[in-house]
């Protein structure tokens, strides 16, 4: 079976044969679970630990958990955590070295990762995220051997967005609701009558397991009813990007006053970046044992909204909250492009729900591009 | 290259330039690195206390050299390294100087305080094949006459280039120019329009000497300036180093000023 073949069908029994079948093949499986108040990615041991029937109501500066009357796995929508955590881990040691008697020094690279994962029912946003990270952190001169030693041999399992939550805008950033690539299977949630899952290969590994899989051949209808629940999911987003090129909107608006606006709501508390499945930046620390002889040399998750990010001697270049935010939104939307050649957001909205001020992403690309032509806040060095 | 583990090397030669800065020679330890090309620098790491980018400030033979100010812990500790000590190297990484576009041009070179450690292998690139370029101007700043680097070096150059320093603060020993480089602009000899100009300094000397060097004439097109913003890999991965659209480590530190400009211009970028 290729990814031509038809798609076919699986019930719900299906989703415990799939862990099954990963399982078999190696692969730890991740997939979304309803745990602390949320639904978020973790390590699950079989597909009880699906959120079935769950789902979440978000807002700018909220996110519930809500209970379903029907058994949907996947209408959830974004959580606080995404496979970023799982390929770009929070906390990773680079190297460690060794200092013989004789001042020889002996380095150790990165340890290899004891897991491959396997990601089930992650939806097309966080799909498009990882690849979003291969290339900035795989696509260039210097791959990052932490990323990559986690990444390659990964299997995504995507499911198809049916049900986008207050706070999404996929359709505004083209890498939803539907899935088109990136992924091994893609599975169809579909809650008309039986509950099943139209599934799709898009790789020949999906291929090879889906044939593995329960299942049958797709009718007509189930075709029509998977299109109909992605249409309609575009259909119900409400948030959408000012429709235009945004990374010129972000270099013509360095200097807008509205800067200052959203530096009188914004905390500068980093919540943004820690959920984004994109947001890519570390920093490093370097530690030593009590003789001083061995070094170890750890990276760790860190934010373009600290003071210390831009630190050089002298001082931080980005002291004020307004320039902290507008680095994170102009990369994320503007210079990402130019240094990628790609957008850095890819509407999952998880900043817009996580931001204890309700500070919302496409509002505040609106109000830039609403305040362009009024008089600028900047000044020469 | 591997970008991520540091190549020891050993410290095979110390020179003190000033009460804080050592210019070091560094021998590796294995096999070494691909060879540095001035405007390039590496990540330093002294083992247990961090790694910091420092650019190449010269060579003996194929052994780079780098000069160190300590201002933090890490330059500290590479400052304070003894000959034979060990430290690691990673790179090169970043862009160079484009020294092959002023072939044929005069040459002016401006330096402000330890930007003058990135410019020297530029200068003496220059003067090493002094026949393919025109006039040579260098203006080297400092804060103080204590603070000026490579003084036998700036004497060697005087020979083949116009050379001029000056202090901000002069002291009882000093007799020449005092006040900021920008003001030694209107005495370069070379003609502005024909030159192309390597810029490294504190960013606000480099923005009022580009604006002085424009104002003479210079070409913007052949300005180069080296850029500094935090890095903690070297490699692209940390995000640091960004300025505007810039990865610094990748798409710098030496930039074209058509480039720089417009990114100088906006405060806290």
């Amino acid at each position: 079976m290729t990814s031509a073949d038809p798609p076919r069908l699986i019930g719900t029994d299906g989703l415990g044969a799939l862990f099954t079948v990963l399982r078999e093949r190696g692969y730890t499986v991740v997939g979304p679970t309803a745990r602390d108040g949320a639904v978020v990615l973790a390590e699950l041991a079989s597909a009880e630990q699906l959120p079935s029937g769950w789902s979440a109501g978000t807002e700018a500066g909220r996110y519930r958990l809500r209970r379903r009357e029907d058994g949907a796995v996947f209408a959830h929508c974004a959580g606080p955590v995404s496979a970023k955590t799982f390929v770009h881990p929070p906390r990773a040691r680079l190297w460690s070295a060794d200092r013989a008697p004789d001042g020889t020094v002996t380095t150790t690279g990165p340890e290899a990762p004891a897991k491959r994962f396997a990601f089930v029912g992650v939806h097309p946003c966080d799909v498009a995220a990882l690849g979003v990270l291969d290339r900035v952190l795989a696509g260039g001169e210097h791959p990052d051997p932490i990323y990559t030693a986690r990444r390659d041999g990964t299997f995504v399992v995507v499911a198809e967005c049916t049900e986008p939550a207050a706070t999404c805008f996929c359709t505004s950033m083209g890498t939803g609701p539907g899935a088109t690539s990136g992924f091994d299977l893609a599975l169809t949630e579909l809650l008309d009558g039986e509950h099943r899952f139209l599934a799709r290969s898009g790789s020949p590994a999906g291929a090879e397991v889906l044939a593995a899989l329960p299942s049958r051949q797709a009718g007509e209808g189930d075709l029509a009813a998977a299109s109909a629940a992605v249409r309609d999911a575009a259909a119900a987003i409400t948030r959408h990007m000012p429709d235009e090129p945004l990374p010129a909107l972000m270099a013509a608006t360095r200097e807008s006053p509205h800067w200052a606006d959203v530096a009188s709501r914004c905390l500068t508390c980093g919540n943004c970046t820690m959920v984004c499945p994109t947001c890519f930046c570390v920093t490093t620390e370097d530690v030593t044992d009590l003789t001083g002889g061995h070094a170890e040399h750890l990276r760790r998750w860190d934010s373009c909204f600290g003071l210390d990010f831009s630190y050089v001697h002298g001082g931080a270049v980005r002291t004020s909250t307004a320039s902290r935010y507008r680095q994170w939104i102009s990369h994320k939307l503007g210079t990402w492009q130019d240094q990628f050649g790609m957008s850095g957001c890819v509407g999952c909205g998880r900043c817009i729900a996580w931001c204890p001020a309700g500070i919302d992403i496409t509002r505040e690309a609106a109000a830039l591009a609403a305040s362009r032509g009024e008089p600028s806040g900047g000044a020469e060095p | 290259m591997n970008a991520v583990l540091p190549v020891p090397h050993r410290i095979v030669g110390r020179w003190v330039d000033t009460a804080d800065t050592v210019t070091v020679e560094l021998a590796p330890v294995g096999a070494p690195l691909p060879a540095f090309l001035p405007g390039q620098f590496a990540m330093l790491t002294a083992y247990g206390v961090g790694d910091v980018p420092i650019s190449v400030s010269g060579r003996h033979g194929a052994r780079p050299l780098h000069t160190i100010r300590a201002v933090g812990a890490v330059t500290r500790a590479l400052c304070g390294a003894a000959p034979g000590d060990v430290i690691g190297v990673r790179g090169p990484f970043g862009t160079a100087w484009d020294v092959e576009a002023a072939a044929g041009h005069d040459v002016i070179v401006v330096a402000g305080g330890i930007g003058l450690a990135p410019l020297r292998p530029v200068v003496e690139r220059v003067l090493a094949d002094r026949s393919s370029f025109g006039r040579v101007a260098v203006l080297v700043g400092a804060r103080r006459p204590a603070e000026l680097l490579y003084g036998g070096a700036r004497r060697e150059w005087a020979a083949q280039a116009q050379v001029i320093t000056t202090v901000d603060r002069a002291d009882d020993g000093w007799h020449g120019p005092v006040g900021l480089v920008t003001a030694l602009i209107p005495r370069i000899e070379a003609d502005p329009a024909a030159a192309a100009a390597f810029v490294c300094g504190p960013e606000a000397m480099m923005w009022f000497t580009v604006q002085a060097l424009l104002a003479r004439g210079v070409p913007s097109a052949r300005v180069q300036v080296s850029l500094e913003r935090t890095m903690r890999c070297g490699a692209g991965w940390c995000g640091h180093c960004q300025l505007g659209p810039l990865l610094l480590c990748r798409d710098g530190p030496v930039v074209g000023y058509p480039v720089a400009e417009p990114l100088m211009r906006v405060r806290e970028l």
